[in-house]
């Protein structure tokens, strides 16, 4: 059989003399017809600079190929003419982007954008046009919206966007479909919603997908083969079965053995309470008409109990808008919020905020975003140390110095790095100084609101390390806020699944996983760990 | 990693790309010389134009004529009033016993020149090199002087303004809900005052002086940057950083300052040249429609007002056009330089 994208010894540069960069060092892989290939690597690998390559879609000539050759079905297309490449994007070759709420106009109907990918390659009739648009949305198992089409994507859910984008880029029956991260960012559910549509596409079209993904779990599920990228470069390339059974190269075996595993460190079950909410409420007001009176409540967190015991973790999984970081923010006293929050014996909820001050050391947060949470004005030492000025801790500035370098290194980082700036340290070295800022005052409870989904798998399990360690050597409490129920696992002694503001399932770890008694429990378990859709009212809902 | 030092101050990565990106931009790295240099040099038009000289050194002994008054009895004269130097009697006492040091322009921007050729405005002559007005006073000193203070007060204007200016958008920003909205409600009326038709009510009770304008002005101006640094307040207090803040303890101030305040800085120090060419403007409008500056004070819409009543005189309107021209010009191509100097799309060019 021919093959249909065959890529040979691919270089990308960008810029050029001293400035520079080598995206891409001499790739080569290919694909061939009704074939998934997946490329998998961590951020910066060169995944997306590949697959933006084969469509030429580069910021030429910013960027250029030293090397190299791209052929579809024999066909070269580096070096080919705008219009050549223009009739064969959307065309032959199809992509579908990780976002979908910015790849679609949101100032255009669906239909007509769906309707514009076949017009811009098809000179056919627009009764025809219709029709097609139809067809392509049952396709992509819209048919029951089909009376939508003059409807504006924001109108749309995030699932539903991204099947509007599968049906755009399906338009003109292409030969190659390059999917980039394209369920990144939904959640579990609608994950392995588009990924089943996905494979069931291809079982009918008969077309070659290049997928490129830094989740493992979706290569072994979904993927023929896979080309493991680092650096620029397929450190290795082979069917799935044997790289998960037998991974050769080092790379390969570190990013499978880096998958968040392990258990929770033990916790005594006896432990005293250290915090606990009752009947928490986070109400947004929606306030309509001339006068702004409140109509009706955005109900963010709705009565919410919880008690959190010393030393123990616990989880909050719950998809996007659940409700968790809400519920986090509340309970320190971050979020205007109704119902009563104890903290060690206190009620804080009716204290204001300078009576709290001296109780914020107390208690910590630790964010997602590894780039948002440091000031990036600030340099290490002063953003660690800023806690010790408010609070007071530590009376010379040797002596403070002293404390900033020893946090520095429980976390794991270099005491020397004390006067770099935020924006000279990868994600990984970021979240430990988010964690070092937090861990400095000495806290009793810490706070972590998905501190690992930003960060690439390795990092991922190294933090999880780092965190348990910490965990052990100062029992500490953690509310472990996550979407991804793997890190979850490996974290927690308690679980709380959340769903629009309430609490589904609430319970002992093992028994959550294990034996779920909700379907909504059963359904996120599925969906997270088999990548399995189930079809189930409480989902659709 | 190594940090770079300017004059010995550190400079961090991003400010130091700043600076290169700044002199990338050759018209605004040279515009900033060039009206760095005609600034410093009008700071000193006491040294460049005046109708006292520099130094007297007479009788063995040296004099400051520009800082005191010395009685013409110093220099051997009858009378006890300060010394004119520019009589030819004076001149000649001196000159025997010693010798002096003149400006290049012997003329202050308030001498009337009495040995005129021709009548008032006459044109340029060697005396006058770009010519006097219409009350025999030079042109040349009058635009050193009027430069001078046109800048003097646009940037002492925009500096303060400023201040307010971030103070108020940062407390709106930061704050929001009631506070912002009643301070924008209140802006918005504010803004809606005539200032003009003030400056005029006040011209008819007080004569105005550099000070009174200044008030004035500065009642109405600091709302220019309310908006952006109002709009930079509100989107950096969601920010993480600025949450765990929050949770650390720190206080409202603090936050402000140490945490948001250095991002709004960007958009101020980009809109500074702006507002200081739009200051100095405002200052020559009103000296030109007559309720500027106490009549007899170097100011450049004066002369521009000259030039339009003496359209006979040229060299009037011409040069003070000339040098407005140059100066707002100027302004601007710094403006330029520093707005793309601080522009984070430039960084990968």
């Amino acid at each position: 059989m021919s093959k249909l994208l065959e890529i040979e010894n691919l270089a990308v540069t960008f810029g050029r003399g001293e400035d520079a960069v080598e995206a891409l060092r001499g790739v080569s892989l290919s694909i061939e017809k009704g074939e998934t290939v997946a490329l998998v690597g961590e951020s910066g690998s060169g995944k997306s600079v590949c697959a933006l390559s084969i469509l030429q879609l580069l910021p030429y000539p910013l960027a250029h190929h030293p090397s190299g050759s791209i052929r579809l079905q024999g066909e070269e297309l580096v070096g080919a003419n705008q219009k050549q490449m223009q009739a064969l994007r959307g065309g032959r070759i199809a992509m579908i982007f990780q976002e979908p709420l910015t790849s679609l106009n949101p100032l255009h109907s669906i239909g007509d954008q769906i309707a514009e990918a076949i017009t811009t390659h098809q000179l056919i009739s627009k009764q025809k046009v219709l029709e097609r648009v139809c067809e392509l949305m049952e396709l992509v198992g819209m048919q029951d919206q089909i009376s939508r089409l003059s409807a504006l994507p924001h109108e749309f859910s995030g699932g539903q966007r991204q099947r509007i984008m599968i049906a755009m880029a399906l338009a003109n029956d292409p030969d190659l479909l390059i999917a980039d991260e394209p369920t990144t960012a939904v959640d579990v559910t609608i994950q392995a919603q588009i990924l089943e549509l996905l494979a069931d596409l291809q079982k009918r079209l008969g077309m070659g997908i290049l997928f490129i993904t830094h989740d493992l779990g979706i290569v072994r599920h979904m993927a023929d083969r896979a080309c493991v990228m680092q650096a620029g470069k397929i450190v290795e390339a082979r069917t799935v079965d044997e790289l998960f059974a037998n991974p050769e190269h080092p790379y390969t075996q570190s990013l499978l053995a880096s998958e968040p595993k392990g258990h929770p460190t033990a916790a005594d079950a006896a432990a005293p309470v250290l915090a606990s909410l009752d009947d928490l409420k986070v109400w947004f007001p929606i306030k309509r008409g001339m006068l702004r009176r409140t109509v009706d409540y955005v109900k963010a967190v709705d009565g919410v109990e919880l008690s959190l015991k010393r030393g123990h973790t616990l989880g909050i999984v719950g998809e996007s808008g659940s409700g968790k970081s809400t519920l986090a923010r509340a309970l320190l006293r971050l979020e205007k919020s109704e119902g009563a929050i104890q903290f060690k014996e206190q009620n804080i909820d009716t204290m204001t905020e300078n009576q709290i001050r001296p109780l914020r050391a107390d208690m910590q947060i630790v964010f997602q975003d590894p780039f948002g949470s440091l000031s990036p004005r600030m340099s290490i030492a002063e953003i660690i140390g800023e806690g010790l000025d408010v609070h007071g801790i530590g009376t010379t500035k040797a002596e403070r110095d002293q404390m900033i370098e020893d946090v520095l290194g429980e976390v794991g980082l270099d005491a020397a790095s004390c006067d770099r700036y935020p924006h000279e340290f990868s994600g990984g070295q970021r979240q430990r100084v988010s964690i070092a800022r937090a861990l400095i005052l000495k806290p009793d409870l810490m706070v972590l609101d998905e501190p690992t989904s930003a960060l690439d798998v390795s990092v991922q399990a190294q933090i999880v390390d780092l965190l348990r360690d910490l965990q052990r050597r100062h029992n500490l409490t953690y509310l472990f806020i996550s979407h991804d129920l793997k890190v979850v696992r490996a974290m927690s002694h308690e679980i709380m699944v959340m769903k629009s503001g309430k609490v589904v399932e609430q319970g002992n770890a093992d028994q959550v996983f294990d034996h779920p008694s909700q379907p909504y429990t059963r359904a996120l378990l599925a969906a997270a760990f088999d990548i399995r859709s189930v079809n189930n009212d409480s989902l659709n809902k | 990693m190594e940090r770079s030092r300017i004059f010995g101050i550190e400079v961090s990565p991003i400010n130091l790309r700043r600076l290169s990106n700044f002199r990338a931009n050759r018209r605004g790295y040279w515009s900033l010389w060039i009206f760095l240099i005609i600034f410093v040099a009008s700071l000193f038009a006491e040294l460049i134009a005046n109708d006292r000289p520099a130094l007297v050194m007479y009788d063995g002994e040296y004099y400051l004529p520009i800082i005191m008054d010395y009685p013409e009895t110093t220099f051997g004269g009858f009378l006890e009033t300060a010394t004119e130097y520019t009589d030819p009697e004076v001149e000649e006492m001196i000159l025997e016993k010693g010798w002096m040091v003149w400006p290049p322009i012997r003329f202050s921007y308030d001498t009337v020149n009495y040995r005129l050729s021709e009548p008032a405005p006459s044109p340029p002559s060697v005396d006058n090199i770009l010519g006097t007005d219409d009350q025999g006073r030079d042109v040349a000193a009058r635009l050193i002087y009027g430069f001078r203070i046109s800048v003097l007060f646009g940037l002492t204007l925009t500096i303060i303004s400023s201040a307010i200016g971030v103070a108020a958008g940062a407390v709106q920003g930061y704050f929001g809900g009631l506070t912002d909205l009643l301070f924008q409600r209140f802006i918005e009326i504010w803004s809606g005052l005539p200032t003009l038709y003030l400056l005029i009510i006040l011209a008819s009770i007080v004569e105005p002086n550099f000070w009174w304008l200044l008030g004035i002005m500065l009642m109405f101006s600091w709302m220019g940057l309310v908006g952006v640094v109002r709009a930079e307040f509100l989107k950096t207090r969601n920010f993480d950083y600025v949450l765990a803040a929050r949770a650390l303890g720190v206080s409202s101030k603090t936050i402000m300052w140490r945490h948001i305040l250095p991002n709004a800085m960007v958009a101020t120090i980009t809109f500074l040249p702006f507002i200081t060419s739009g200051s100095i403007t405002t200052l020559t409008a009103l000296d030109f429609l007559g309720f500027g500056l106490p009549p007899g004070s170097a100011s450049l819409g004066e002369l521009l007002n000259q030039g339009k009543a003496n359209l006979h005189a040229p060299w009037l309107g011409l040069s003070g056009f000339i040098v407005l021209g140059t100066m707002l010009s100027l302004l601007i191509f710094i403006g330029e330089a520093v707005r793309d100097a601080f522009d984070p799309r430039k960084v990968f060019k």
